[in-house]
């Protein structure tokens, strides 16, 4: 069976850590996906995505939310990076867990975008989509708390995923 | 290249229907657990009907969830506190339209880790009516050992009817 599957790197946290960054990432696949894992004892803040070190305002979300009682939306617009978790966000008493699907990374005509699953069963569940604004193919990826650490057990691991 | 998205088993149901899908003697050797569900019970109760994940056997109060859905008309919230399973792969119920079954996608990071157990699923029950239920939802089941047992039960003392179908996948990060 051909592998369309495949694992390009994974970390795990040794320590509290402000951030991970996968980089060179090789062109050769169709999509990325991310899957994260966030122990408690992190950051009590939003879990965010930037791609190739681009800080500037070129990131927007929609997110679809439910946290037990309530189902809303909301929208972040010219943000400074691809945010995956609002309600489900870490906390120092909750873990967070999020799968991050990114289409067409590697083109180099379109903006790139990505739809993520985040959970965490004590605070909410979220689904969103993310945009950023540019052309140029993705080779790194940086996982981020807007502020504070990721604890010590945080897990990160980004599949590749081939068409054919 | 390394095969790293591989079916661990698959149950589909048999004519008489079955009680439970179960999936037994998990290997530790994958990071995360996919299982992905095609369902339809013998409730005729509703649009769809409602069913029971437990992992390792465990019936403690030990299952906990936020759920965020929509039905057609209306979004909605929910949550599952010190439940006995987790809510979860609903199966379209014998009361939707012929021929139709629910299908979700439940996946399970560090399945094997010292930690409580986390879970991301989406499923949605459509056909042919006024409603149907699409569900995302994140589970927590507080079981620190590795799960080596997944047991799909429909609600109520439902049955799963024939041609429903539950696969167990493993992925490996490395």
């Amino acid at each position: 069976m051909p592998a369309t599957y495949e694992p390009i790197a994974t970390t795990t946290l040794g320590s509290a850590q402000s951030s991970v960054t996968f980089s060179s990432i090789s062109g050769s696949y169709t999509d990325l996906v991310l899957i994260v894992y966030i122990p408690s004892n992190s950051t009590n803040d939003d879990m965010y995505l930037q791609y190739n070190s681009d800080t500037g305002s070129n990131y927007s979300n929609t997110t679809l939310r439910g946290n037990g009682t309530t189902a809303s939306s909301t929208r972040g617009s010219n943000t400074t990076g691809a945010r995956f978790s609002d309600s489900s966000s870490p906390t120092t008493t909750t873990s967070c867990t999020a799968i991050i699907n990114i289409m067409n990374y590697a083109n180099t005509t379109t903006y790139k975008t990505n739809i993520s699953r985040s959970n965490n069963a004590s605070t909410g569940v979220d689904s969103m989509v993310t945009l950023w604004r540019s052309t140029a193919a993705i080779t790194s990826v940086k996982v981020y708390p807007a502020s504070g650490n990721m604890a010590s057990g945080s897990t990160f691991t980004l599949y590749g995923i081939q068409a054919a | 290249m390394a095969n790293t998205y591989v079916a661990i088993a698959t149950v589909t149901v048999g004519s008489g229907g079955a009680s439970s899908i179960s999936f037994t003697s998990i290997p530790g050797t994958y990071t995360d657990l996919v299982l992905l569900t095609s369902l339809r019970s013998t409730d005729t109760s509703s649009n769809w009907g409602a069913a029971t994940l437990r992992f390792n056997g465990d019936s403690g109060s030990n299952y906990y969830h936020k759920e965020l859905y929509g039905t057609g008309s209306a979004a909605g919230s929910g949550e599952g506190v010190a439940a006995t399973s987790m809510g979860a792969v609903r199966p379209n119920s014998n009361g939707t339209t012929a021929n139709t079954f629910s299908n979700a996608s439940l996946y399970i990071p560090n399945y094997t880790s010292s930690n409580q157990k986390s879970t991301s699923e989406d499923s949605v029950t459509e056909n042919n009516a006024t409603a149907a239920l699409s569900p995302l939802v994140a589970g927590r089941w507080t079981g620190t050992s590795a799960i080596t047992s997944i047991v799909l039960t429909p609600s109520g003392g439902f049955t799963w009817m024939q041609y429903s179908t539950a696969t167990l996948y493993g992925i490996k990060n490395s």
